[in-house]
């Protein structure tokens, strides 16, 4: 009994002792302190540079400088020029291409690793394989392609090689096929990572029952699997579509100059130090992504399916 | 071809590697009736009802269905439905959708499916929200839709894995009652996973009791309860002391147990652990001397005429017409 009583007493005396002077916050500090960092970084790294974007984009320029004006004559050259419509319609092209293939692939990737893996080391372990590749940077791994695919490369060899060209193929480098490769390459890992989550959030039992219900392999996958999946789909298309809409590197690299994307004409401008030219183009390309995204979020309310 | 039974398993056997999950068992369910495959947790009773379901292959045995060998065919061909326990309702589509699901995979037109799945709707009283999604519904309904879609498909048997396992004891009864309504008025077999030795003697005309893998005792639930074949099955089902008798162990029933003196009748002596009041009776716990669990259930009137508490010293008496012997197990 009075042991009991020592007991508890000793660990009454250790509680205040060993805790940390309690800092008492009023609730709405609490809530500014948690949201505090993000918005800050938000602020700092995101309204302000597209605030900054706006404002220049308004601005008259010569081949000296650039002066405060509020004009929109850089939005109306970048309407009007062929070059804008060109260079959209042939990222457009990569994009839904890529996005076709990535999809594709993606899915069937990520349908494999959560149905048929039953073992989750082995789940663990071709995870890791999909995303390793990934701590290498994306300049590199598109750099790499080319001693692969080139007119001399390890690819045309292996053909030759095994008598099934007599010539090089041309069309493997500096061209659309291998901007889409290496597109491809880049970023199915981001159709496979949110189309595997929301694939692995379906309950086995509702496969079994459409199997019970008598559906096929086939009529299982479109009237259940994919429906319920979709937010996956949509939020890895989305990835996608901003990552090849926003690229400029692998165009640039892949096609050897033979094709321009959005963002290589804008660096052009850039270089000739146009900025408020360059500041109308990156703001009609984020408007136009925006759009875009907003379509694919139409057919599906990803936040509400978050949440779940 | 025998068909006077519905389903008969045939040494059926289910192993996961070098576990054995259902070990060679067999069973014949007589038509139409409502069996209950009853046990405890991993006794292989969902196992075996997934086999005869064909959502598990079958590793040894046969399972028939009105004497056609379906052991290697697809759920539909079996002619049986399942219900399953968290009733894996399409979270994307509405309560008719549900309900028509198994018609759209056949390629029945939309006007059709949907006249038929108003119907069976309407057989379980849950036409009113056939546009609702099943997270709009409460459990209660879902369970209901999910016994429309089961059943829409006219299966020759029902299977279903612990269907009121989610529901609160209330509707429990209700559902129950509705169950066997359903049952009766279809004229199929039942076949009803449970843990709950109520459950299952309440609603079976077939109980058949597992442990292990293994049938330990089937037949209908009088029998089993009045006839239980081994310590297991006494305990299992409730209701019952085992105690040692003069040839091995004997089962009595608690309800035929009475405290009082010791006189010409078989006794024991021990000391009460606990009182539980249940309305019309008062079921009193005892741990007896040679170290036995055992209980009196004794009518309310009887109790408290002459009550004891926790601690007392008693002694359990029956009489020996009473007595069930049990074989060793």
């Amino acid at each position: 009994m009075s042991s009991t009583q020592e007991a508890l007493g000793t660990v009454r005396q250790v509680g205040p002792t060993r805790a940390w002077p309690r800092l008492r916050l009023a609730p709405w500090m609490v809530s500014w302190l948690q949201v505090g960092p993000l918005a800050l970084i938000l602020f700092v790294l995101f309204a302000l540079p597209t605030t900054l974007f706006l404002v220049v984009s308004f601005f008259d320029y010569d081949r000296t400088g650039i002066y405060p004006a509020f004009m929109l004559d850089n939005y109306a050259d970048l309407v009007n020029s062929p070059a804008t419509i060109r260079v959209y319609l042939s990222s457009m092209k990569f994009a839904v291409i890529v996005w076709a293939i990535t999809l594709f692939v993606g899915f069937n990737v990520a349908y494999f690793l959560v149905f048929h893996v039953r073992s989750n080391t082995v789940r663990m372990v071709f995870f890791l394989l999909c995303a390793i590749p990934f701590w290498t940077s994306g300049i590199i791994r598109t750099i790499a392609w080319i001693p692969f695919l080139g007119r001399n490369g390890a690819f045309n060899q292996a053909l030759m090689g095994a008598g099934i060209t007599d010539a090089p193929l041309q069309f493997l480098l500096f061209s659309d096929f291998s901007v889409i490769v290496a597109y491809v390459h880049l970023f199915t890992l981001l159709m496979i990572g949110p189309i595997a989550n929301s694939l692995a959030k379906i309950d086995p039992a509702l496969i079994e029952a459409a199997r019970d219900a008598g559906g096929s392999r086939w009529q299982v996958m479109v009237n259940v699997v994919i429906p319920l999946s979709k937010t996956g789909i949509v939020l890895g298309s989305v990835l996608v579509f901003t990552q090849v809409m926003g690229d400029y590197f692998v165009v640039k690299a892949m096609s050897g100059g033979q094709s321009a994307s959005i963002v290589s004409a804008l660096s052009t401008e850039i270089q000739a130090m146009q900025y408020p030219p360059a500041a109308a183009n990156a703001m009609v390309l984020v408007l136009f992504t925006a759009i875009m995204v907003a379509g694919m979020m139409r057919i599906v309310d990803v936040r509400k399916e978050l949440v779940k | 071809m025998d068909t006077r039974f519905d389903v008969e398993l045939i040494e059926t056997t289910k192993r996961y590697g070098t576990t054995t999950a259902v070990d060679a068992i067999s069973l014949r369910i007589p038509r139409a009736s409502y069996c209950c495959l009853l046990g405890p947790s991993g006794c292989g009773k969902t196992t075996t009802l997934r086999m005869i379901a064909g959502h598990e292959a079958i590793t040894e045995g046969d399972i028939l269905i009105q004497g056609n060998n379906v052991s290697d065919l697809t759920p539909i061909e079996r002619g049986t439905a399942m219900m399953f326990q968290s009733y894996a309702l399409f979270p994307h589509l509405n309560c008719l959708d549900n309900v028509a699901f198994s018609l759209k995979m056949r390629g029945v037109n939309k006007a059709e499916r949907h006249a038929k799945a108003r119907e069976y709707l309407a057989l379980v009283h849950m036409q009113d929200y056939a546009m609702r999604l099943p997270s709009q519904l409460s459990g209660g309904q879902q369970q209901r839709v999910a016994l429309a879609r089961s059943l829409i498909t006219r299966p020759k048997v029902l299977l279903l894995d612990e269907p009121l396992s989610a529901l609160d004891p209330f509707l429990r009864i209700k559902v129950r009652e509705e169950l066997k309504r359903l049952q009766r008025e279809l004229g199929i077999t039942f076949i009803h996973v449970t843990h709950s030795q109520d459950e299952a003697m309440a609603m079976a005309d077939l109980m058949v009791v597992m442990e292990d893998g293994h049938i330990r005792q089937s037949g209908p639930p009088r029998e089993v309860f009045e006839r239980p074949v081994s310590p297991f099955i006494a305990r299992f089902i409730g209701g019952h002391n085992v105690l040692p008798g003069a040839n091995g162990k004997i089962a009595v029933r608690a309800d035929r147990c009475r405290l009082g003196v010791a006189g010409d009748g078989p006794f024991v002596s021990g000391r009460v652990t606990a009182v539980e009041y249940q309305g019309t009776m008062v079921r009193v716990a005892m741990a007896t001397d040679p170290g036995d669990e055992a209980s009196a259930l004794v009518p309310d009137g009887d109790f408290y005429a002459r009550p004891v508490e926790p601690g007392d010293p008693a002694i359990l008496t029956w009489s020996e017409r009473d007595v069930h012997m049990l074989a060793e197990a």
